[in-house]
């Protein structure tokens, strides 16, 4: 069978819909993270495949901006995750309920 | 008229003297009684010389400044100057000053004496307002003014509970009356257009059925304010225990001017009576049956000044009873020499409990003869003043009242009239008896000692005007304001104007020889009371002054107490409880649940954010 844009898009959507559901339910801040990298890829996905089947170059070239900005969050974002480590002395979402009301 | 601002200065001294004392001299007891005994005398001697210059009708009767003009409703702030209210201030200022002297040496020893007489100017200035005003508003104004001041000096040793009971007790009665007053004064204004007294006497001499049907309604809800002020029953409960007083305060408000203040009201709105022969019955029986039950309570007391203020309640029923009889010269007549010898009886009575230091009972007096002459000379002319002997001013104006109920064909008031009268004369002189002849009963008043000459000078001068009121003209000037055909009658001819109706006058005299003869029998060297023993359950039921506070307690107050119990259920149970913690409850509720939102947990938040672009995106791309 022909692969068309659609196999492509629905690809997308079941790695944002397990990257979403990765970030909701696991437990361990890594693996949440990881998800939400995911949930990213995802996007790039959709929109390298828009550019490859509509013949435009505008879609892949913002995927080369995602991709760098994903890197730069992603150091952040773990540097932000090992100072909380250090802190809580622990990886796991429940313990971090300061904010609770 | 000469002097027109006299009258302005005669009402605004004793406010400004009132005024200058509490801000001023509160610290210093001889300054303040000087200025506020000033002020007073002051007030006399120009209301003679007003007269003097003008004589009692002046030329123009009203002098007055515009105060409040709101729609049609029209009140000044104005003086009416007529016989009456020129009368009345005489008496004010007259008895009023002759008092102030006599409290200079009563109210020495007191640390209060400086805002004793702050309160006394306020109240000279109250009551020359009532008796100066010429419209409802401003005398109703100046009527809760001397309100105020009675309540002020009964409750002058407030640290005393039963004085401060007194002053409220005092204020409340009023206060009932009052509310009588004012809605008589609205259905005037409603119904006349006017509350001048002159508009309003106008009105009615043109068109006497003006008031229609509620002409009754009107002239006894403004006697409701006379009953309060003049304490006639009911109302009558509050003026015994403003006994509790200095005895100058008793003197000067609860027997010669206050209470006098409804009489004058009633005379001086004597033409809303003249076509309400309703209004009048019901106003001259209130004043017969209180003259009646007052004296019947007086022969139980023991108390030299309870004594002496239910005789004070006595009289006011016989001045009540005169007005509702058409008489208000009579009325007024007896209220001009009441003033004379009740505040002689007041002060000298006074003069007896600083001598004893502040011995009330008569039981324990006796003898007071040989220490105490001035005043006892004095006193045994108040009594037969009161009781009504010839030539003493009492038997004139006494007789006077007899004489009308009699002229009326009011056969039962006559009859309580003279009944009255040979009472009046039973107890005033057991109490003289007791008190002041025979033997000392008892060690204060071995060595009882005759008051200063600043206490006793007052007594000599209100006694020679107890002797000699029935001569000096005084039902002359009353007779010209109210009388249709004025007659002036000289000093001789007043000396036997009695003679001219002999049934009353014979009948009254008969009164004061029983009840002299029945209070010698009895009390004339006697050391206790022998009549709770010939009398039994009457004389106890006199003695409880017939149960009357008794019986409000149980039924006024204890229906008062009991709205006043469900009122506060309703505020704490209901207002508060459920209105208002509907609204905390309702605002805490809504806040816990909002709450549960805020989980600090990181993938409720997620989760949160997923569900809003959901939204967002059905909203977009389905709607």
């Amino acid at each position: 069978m022909h692969v068309g844009l659609h196999h492509y898009l629905t690809v997308s959507i079941l790695l944002f819909c397990l990257g979403l559901l990765g970030v909701i339910l696991r437990r361990n801040l890594l693996v949440i993270y990881m998800s939400l990298e995911l949930m990213l890829n995802a996007a790039n996905l959709a929109l390298v495949s828009f550019s490859w089947f509509n013949s435009q170059l505008d879609g892949q070239v913002l995927v080369f901006f995602i991709i760098t900005v994903a890197a730069a969050e992603v150091a952040v974002g773990l540097a932000l995750i090992v100072a909380l480590y250090r802190k809580r002395q622990s990886a796991h979402v429940e313990d971090l309920t300061t904010m609770k009301l | 008229m000469k002097y027109e601002s006299l009258p302005w200065l005669i009402l605004f001294l004793p406010l400004l003297s009132a005024a200058v004392i509490t801000l001023f001299t509160l610290r210093s007891k001889v300054v303040s009684s000087l200025i506020s005994i000033g002020a007073i005398v002051a007030g006399f001697v120009l209301t003679l010389a007003f007269i003097g210059a003008n004589g009692f009708q002046p030329a123009v009767t009203e002098t007055a400044v515009s105060w409040l003009a709101v729609g049609n409703l029209q009140v000044d702030l104005g003086l009416k100057l007529d016989t009456l209210s020129l009368m009345m201030t005489l008496i004010v200022t007259g008895v009023g000053g002759a008092i102030h002297i006599y409290s200079y040496g009563y109210m020495r020893a007191d640390r209060s004496m400086a805002r004793f007489f702050a309160c006394m100017s306020l109240f000279t200035f109250s009551m020359l307002g009532i008796v100066l005003a010429n419209n409802f508003l401003f005398m109703f104004i100046a009527w809760e003014l001397v309100g105020v001041s009675s309540y002020l000096l009964i409750g002058f040793w407030f640290e005393r509970p039963s004085a401060s009971d007194a002053a409220k007790k005092a204020f409340i009665t009023n206060r009932l009356g009052d509310f009588g007053f004012l809605a008589g004064i609205l259905l005037l204004w409603t119904l006349l257009g006017s509350l001048n007294f002159s508009n309003l006497q106008a009105t009615l001499h043109d068109n006497p059925g003006a008031l229609g049907t509620s002409a009754a309604l009107a002239g006894l809800l403004i006697f409701c304010g006379a009953m309060g002020k003049s304490a006639q029953f009911p109302l009558h409960v509050w003026l015994p225990d403003a006994m509790e007083g200095p005895t100058p305060v008793s003197a000067l408000i609860h027997a010669a001017t206050m209470v006098a203040a409804g009489v004058y009201m009633l005379c001086r709105t004597v033409f809303l009576f003249e076509h309400n022969p309703a209004a009048l019955q019901v106003i001259a029986y209130i004043g017969g049956f209180t003259a009646l039950l007052a004296a019947l309570i007086a022969v139980q007391q023991n108390d030299i000044k309870r004594i002496l203020a239910y005789s004070t309640l006595s009289q006011l029923g016989y001045m009540i009873m005169a007005v509702g009889l058409s008489g208000p010269t009579p009325a007024m007549f007896h209220l001009t020499t009441h003033a004379f010898f009740k505040a002689l009886l007041f002060l000298g009575a006074g003069s007896v409990i600083h001598g004893l230091h502040e011995e009330q009972d008569i039981w324990k007096m006796g003898g007071l003869k040989k220490h105490m002459p001035v005043t006892f000379w004095t006193f045994i002319i108040g009594t037969l003043a009161l009781s009504g002997v010839p030539p003493f001013s009492g038997f004139y104006s006494k007789d006077s009242i007899l004489a009308v109920a009699l002229e009326q064909k009011s056969y039962l008031l006559f009859a309580v009239g003279v009944f009255v009268a040979a009472l009046t004369t039973f107890y005033m002189f057991r109490l003289f008896f007791v008190a002041f002849l025979g033997e000392p009963r008892n060690e204060k008043a071995k060595h009882a000692h005759e008051s200063p000459w600043v206490m006793t000078l007052p007594l000599v001068v209100l006694a020679v005007f107890a002797v000699i009121g029935g001569f000096i003209g005084i039902t002359n000037h009353y007779a010209a304001q109210f009388a249709a055909a004025p007659e002036t009658l000289s000093v001789a001819q007043q000396a036997f104007e009695p003679l001219h109706n002999l049934l009353p006058m014979l009948l009254g005299l008969g009164a004061v020889a029983a009840g002299l003869i029945a209070a010698y029998t009895l009390y004339h060297h006697t050391a206790t009371d022998p009549l709770p023993a010939k009398l039994g359950g009457l004389a106890t039921a006199m003695r409880n002054k017939f149960y009357f506070d008794e019986l409000y307690e149980a039924t006024f107050i204890r229906a008062h107490d009991f709205i006043a119990a469900v009122m506060d259920w309703i505020d704490r149970w209901i207002i508060q409880g459920a209105c208002i913690g509907l609204v905390r409850g309702g605002t805490d509720l809504a806040g816990r649940m909002l709450r549960l939102v805020q989980t600090g947990n990181l993938q409720t938040y997620a989760f949160l954010f997923v569900l809003g672009v959901a939204v967002m995106l059905y909203l977009v791309l389905v709607k």
